[in-house]
């Protein structure tokens, strides 16, 4: 292979983005350097199995990636700016949707809500960490290599192209040679090691080990809806495995699933494909309400209305998102009873999530509202997502869907509850629980002017594609008639009022780093009702050091706040037992990442030798009986006292 | 959340995080239920669609299916055995059931080399149509997990040889025994959805 | 529609209505919602049946959703002490109606939808008095073929069909998957190699209109329209005949030709490649595939040029049909 094939030539923008990489990485390397933190950045980072730093090292890479996923949007939404556009060529346009779906879903909505979930779930149930630390640590580090390997595409062997979705015969090795597919195959494939590996983790988490009196029914409604969600990783996610690997076979070891020669079957992608992909809708979706319902109980100071049938509503919508796959694809000629069948099921979907929508409407009667940017993110939350809620039903009739398929409409529809959905409330959340990451809050007037222009922004963008798509604008055009260019103008003018909403997010961020006010009482909204609130700010390595005795409802902290308890009982204090810090996640991962990009280029040789130190590190991982260490009572005791803010003398 | 150990329960339940191993690797198991219905959804889905290769009937050799059937069975047993020998304390005979199991892993592997090369010689591989590339892959995975499996077991062997019955060795094994059986089960599925249908239509 | 009688009694019914003619208003330039044929027809009543369920649902969330939030905030100067009542819990009889109201709801979307579901699969019922006219609409990388087998013609990238009779469109692809669609006509459906289709359109008005493949199939998918011109059937007849007699008799090497990745512009052939291949038959799924292999991976370069614009109508040919 000659160098210029490997690298990617004679693309303007991608020169600069290898500059930038470039100079990125040389400013990394430099900074780590002169401030001597290359220490640092393995003793504390590299080797964590920390639930809460993993949390952290999830988060940046989800802002990281939305930062990536969102200049390609705006790239998208420039070159459909104007009727004679040509800033993106039809083969660029088809890379960069390509790559703003694809990490948009995997390595922005996915993260960004494990991250949430391993920083809360453990502390909202009284954990010490995850059931299984390292393997959290493994979970990590495989979307971590996922990503990089995903996102080199676009300046080593060319980006995939033919959209998020990947369908086949397109992305097969007869109409799409190249590596550029292999990426996004193998790409997902290392990430979805690591979310299933999640799955199975938070799984345990949440079934054993909740602190004594928080039964299932006493449970937080996010760790509700995190444990459905891992039930439905743990079922959907094998179906993308089986479907990826498939087809990496079918292009570099020429098999026939979904080819045309040999009596393939390019429709069994689309299936096998939502077989997984709606569960995935749900899967980022169901932490979203469960996000949200923290929220709005919390700054609504009042209980969250119907707490059961919430949880019983998260239940049904996870079942049903099993049996409605086939509504991606209506227009297949799966025949009327099929597509009948489909309809019904996809629309009875509305009545759990109207029933939710309901249920937080009735949580804000008969309380007493305060606007802190969590509680602004939630409260758009539920206007927009109506909206994208009440087109998903449309786009459920399926006789009706026949116009709307392919259509600027069916994209409105799902940018309105990804983004008021997900996006929403991975802000939301990240805002909220914030100080419990960082020990300081974000700047409130900074994070109500990012709130205001991305929620207008939104609605400028989106609001006007649903009518692109009713006049004939399908999605995927990289360039559009003169008739569209109003509607079109207006969205661009949105997508960039996003973009400056996000910039000034993270000018909040980096603001408030240097002037937050540090000293936080624990409960740092004053008004927390869950148990992660009970722990000092920021929280310890060891989360708790006693646990609540007299758990009676799910608002745990309420129930302690009425009783006097704290989770610092000196009588009660035991040593705490803490796994070690290991390197061998991130060195596992980095082995299987040089394996997979071997076989990205289809060296198979490489990708065999990378596959066998993969298999050799599992095997030193076996015969590592580390036992971890011990925190004792004094040390726990002198901690939590200075957390607290205890005096010693008065003892 | 310290460890508390406790003497009713067999060792390899005996912490918690020995019982959180467990439970983990049940729904993991549930994860790889999924995983190979959704091969043979596939298989299912491409069965007969063997374009100009030979049909699965030409091929399939009831004696060879049968005999793999049988000696995973067995190993199956073995490997339950080996579990009833560690309850009962005895590492001797948990080590000398895991080598019969170990042993047998190994021919059922043997059988099905030879079983694909056959195939590859009457003009069957993995390339050659839709079917056989279902086939292929869906037999093949579970090859690859009895050779992990295989992997797997020698690594316990020699942390029991090192360490003796311990609540970790004990779980370690107890757990392999779980992920056996499940080949087993798999294989059961294989040999009536894969070959037997395939014999008969 | 606009013609409905709606009690003005209600503030916010009013704002409603409003809405809702302003948006039937617009509808005139909004290509799926001005159908011309009686297909696109009952797709556009059964958007617009769902559109009134779906403002009415939002404007009752909207309303709630602004009343609780301004009533109920915290710096509320009206604030009574009866207002916060934190220990509200949930009331089953509530739940159970807003559980109701969203079922009823479904139910009545699904009847008309399962009702269109199985029409759209008959032809139109306004023209059984004749036999459905047949068309094998083929697409190939980046271009729809078009086969008349009565008419024993052949077009690539435009399409002509008589009016007031119902078109049998049989749909399949040389490779990858793409998907036919006449917005102004009807809704789309799924055009795969070994696999054949059938869609059912029709028109009932003159004139031209634009169709395209929506389903993405790479670098000329922008480029991958075709205007589809309506015309009594004594025209189209005529037309039919001209080409016929006029137009060059297709080979198979030169279809062979037309189907390998590219752009082509407008061409007609007497002779269908229906005589060569089937690409909706299990063996014309790789006919394309097997001849073309090496040529999917190189780039065409497809760039916007002034004047690149897949979805316009020339007005020219607008004029030359009519």
């Amino acid at each position: 292979m000659q160098l210029d094939e490997f690298f990617v030539t004679g693309e303007p923008l991608i020169y600069a983005g290898m500059v930038a990489i470039a100079v990125v990485s040389a400013a990394i390397v430099f900074l780590l350097t002169y401030f001597k933190k290359w220490k640092w950045l393995w003793q504390e980072w590299l080797t964590t199995v920390d639930h809460k730093k993993i949390g952290v090292m999830y988060i940046l890479v989800a802002l990281a990636m939305i930062f990536r996923a969102g200049v390609d949007a705006l790239m998208m939404r420039l070159q459909l700016a104007f009727p004679d556009m040509n800033f993106l060529n039809s083969q660029h346009y088809n890379e960069v949707f390509t790559t703003h779906g694809t990490i948009m879903i995997f390595f922005v909505a996915m993260p960004f809500l494990i991250g949430l979930m391993n920083v809360v779930v453990p502390l909202q149930i009284g954990a010490r960490d995850f059931a299984f630390p390292y393997v959290n640590a493994l979970s990590f580090w495989s979307l971590f290599f996922g990503a990089m390997l995903f996102n080199i595409s676009f300046v080593i062997g060319g980006a995939p192209d033919t959209g998020w979705t990947n369908y086949a015969p397109q992305a097969g090795a007869v109409l799409n040679p190249g590596p550029g597919i292999n990426f996004y195959l193998l790409g997902l494939q290392l990430s979805g090691i690591g979310t299933l590996a999640t799955g199975i983790n938070l799984m345990v988490t949440i079934l054993r080990m909740r602190a004594p009196g928080i039964t299932l029914f006493k449970m937080p409604i996010f760790s509700w809806s995190t444990l459905i969600t891992s039930f439905i990783i743990v079922f959907a996610f094998p179906i993308l495995t089986v479907a990826l690997a498939l087809m990496t076979v079918d292009r570099i070891f020429g098999s026939h699933f979904f080819t045309l020669a040999g009596e393939g079957l390019p429709m069994m992608w689309a299936n096998l494909f939502w077989l997984w992909g709606h569960p995935e809708v749900y899967i980022v979706i169901l932490p979203a309400f469960g996000i949200f319902s923290e929220i709005i109980a919390t700054f609504a100071r009042k209980q969250l209305f119907g707490y059961k049938t919430m949880v019983w509503a998260i239940i049904l919508i996870a079942g049903l998102s099993f049996v409605v796959w086939v509504h991606h694809f209506f227009t297949m000629g799966a025949g009327a009873f099929v597509n009948s069948i489909f309809s019904i099921t996809t629309m009875a979907i509305a009545v759990p999530t109207g029933v939710k929508i309901f249920n937080w409407l009735a949580t804000l009667y008969k309380s007493k509202i305060i606007f802190p940017v969590p509680m602004l993110w939630s409260l758009a939350f539920i206007p927009s997502f109506t909206i994208g809620g009440v087109t998903g039903v449309m786009l459920g009739m399926a006789a009706a869907d026949y116009q709307y398929h392919n259509t600027y409409f069916l994209v409105s529809h799902f940018h309105y509850v990804l983004i008021p959905g997900t996006v929403f409330a991975s802000f939301a959340g990240l805002v909220f629980w914030y100080p419990k990451l960082f020990g300081h809050k974000l700047n409130e007037k900074i994070g109500k002017w990012a709130f205001w222009l991305f929620l207008i922004g939104f609605h400028v963008c989106f609001f006007p594609q649903y009518f692109l798509g009713l006049d004939g604008m399908a999605r995927r055009v990289f360039t559009v008639g003169p008739e569209w260019f109003t509607l079109n103008f207006i969205s661009t003018v949105g997508a960039f009022t996003m973009g400056l909403g996000f910039m000034v997010f993270v000018f909040g961020v980096i603001y408030s780093f240097r002037y937050s006010t540090r000293d936080l009482p624990g409960d740092d909204w004053q008004y927390g009702r869950t148990l992660e609130w009970a722990t000092p700010t920021p929280v310890p390595k060891y989360n708790f050091a006693t646990l609540p005795e007299n758990v009676r409802t799910h608002d745990t902290l309420i129930d302690m706040k009425e009783d006097g308890e704290t989770t610092f009982d000196e009588k009660k204090l035991e040593s705490i037992h803490m796994p070690s810090y290991t390197g061998q996640p991130f060195i596992m991962m980095a082995i299987l990442f040089f394996a997979s990009f071997a076989l990205v280029f289809e060296w198979i040789t490489l990708a065999v030798i990378g596959l066998i130190a993969t298999i050799v590190m599992m095997f030193i991982r076996s015969f590592d009986y580390d036992e971890g260490y011990h925190i004792e009572v004094d040390e726990l005791r002198e901690n939590e006292r200075r957390a607290r803010g205890l005096d010693d003398d008065r003892e | 959340m310290t460890e508390n150990n406790n003497n009713t329960l067999p060792l390899e339940y005996s912490t918690e995080q020995g019982q959180m191993s467990i439970v983990g690797f049940w729904i993991f198991v549930a994860a790889e239920v999924a995983l190979f219905a959704t091969l043979f959804a596939t298989y299912a889905v491409l069965f007969g669609r063997t374009a100009d290769s030979p049909e699965a009937m030409e091929l399939f050799q009831p004696g060879i299916a049968l005999t793999m059937t049988f000696i995973l069975l067995t190993s199956s047993f073995t490997c339950g055995l080996a579990i009833h020998s560690m309850r009962e304390g005895s590492l001797k005979g948990l080590m000398i059931f895991l080598f019969i199991t170990l042993a047998l892993g190994l021919t059922f592997l043997g059988f099905e080399i030879y079983e694909f090369v056959h195939y590859a010689s009457e003009g069957a591989t993995l390339q050659s149509s839709a079917y056989w590339s279902g086939f292929f892959i869906l037999t093949g995975t579970h090859g690859v997990h009895v050779t992990l499996g295989i992997g797997w077991m020698i690594a316990i062997l020699i942390q029991l040889k090192q360490r003796g019955l311990t609540a970790v060795t004990n779980r370690k094994v107890f757990i392999l025994g779980l992920y056996w059986h499940f080949l087993d089960v798999v294989w059961i599925f294989i040999f009536t959805g894969v070959y037997l249908i395939g014999m008969v239509v | 529609m606009k013609g409905k009688k709606v009690s003005l009694h209600k503030k916010w019914f009013t704002l409603a209505l409003f809405v809702f003619t302003s948006f039937l208003a617009g509808c005139e330039q909004i290509a799926v919602l001005d159908p011309i044929g009686p297909v696109g027809e009952s797709q556009k009543n059964l958007i617009l049946y769902a559109v009134i369920f779906m403002l009415g649902i939002i404007v009752v969330v909207y309303t709630i959703f602004a009343v609780v939030v301004f009533k109920y905030r915290a710096n509320n100067p009206n604030r009574k002490e009866s207002d916060y009542k934190p220990e509200q819990h949930g009331n089953a009889l509530i739940e159970t109606i807003w559980i109701t109201i969203p079922v009823l709801i479904v139910i009545a979307l699904s009847i008309p939808t399962i009702n269109t579901i199985f029409a759209l699969e008959e032809p139109p019922e306004s023209s059984n008095d004749k036999e459905p006219i047949v068309v094998y609409a083929t697409a190939a990388d980046w271009k729809w073929i078009f086969s008349y087998p009565e008419q024993d013609i052949e077009t690539v990238n435009y399409l002509h069909i008589p009016t007031d009779r119902a078109v049998e469109f049989r749909l399949s692809s040389t490779e990858a998957m793409a998907s036919f669609w006449v917005p102004q006509l009807g809704g789309q459906k799924y055009a795969m190699a070994g696999m054949e289709n059938t869609l059912y359109l029709q028109a009932d008005e003159e004139g031209v209109y634009k169709g395209r493949n929506a389903n993405f199939t790479g670098e000329g998918f922008a480029a991958q329209t075709f205007n589809v011109h309506t015309q009594s059937e004594d025209e189209f007849n005529e037309w039919a005949e001209n080409v016929q007699n006029e137009a060059p008799e297709l080979t198979q090497s030169e279809y062979d030709e037309i189907i390998a990745p590219g752009l082509t512009d407008e061409m007609a052939y007497s002779g269908t490649h229906l005589d060569f291949v089937d690409h909706g038959s299990n063996d014309g799924r790789d006919y394309a595939v097997e001849r073309h292999a090496e040529k999917y991976g190189e780039e065409i370069h497809l760039e916007n040029e002034p004047g690149f614009a897949p979805d316009e109508i020339n007005e020219e040919q607008k004029e030359g049909s009519e």
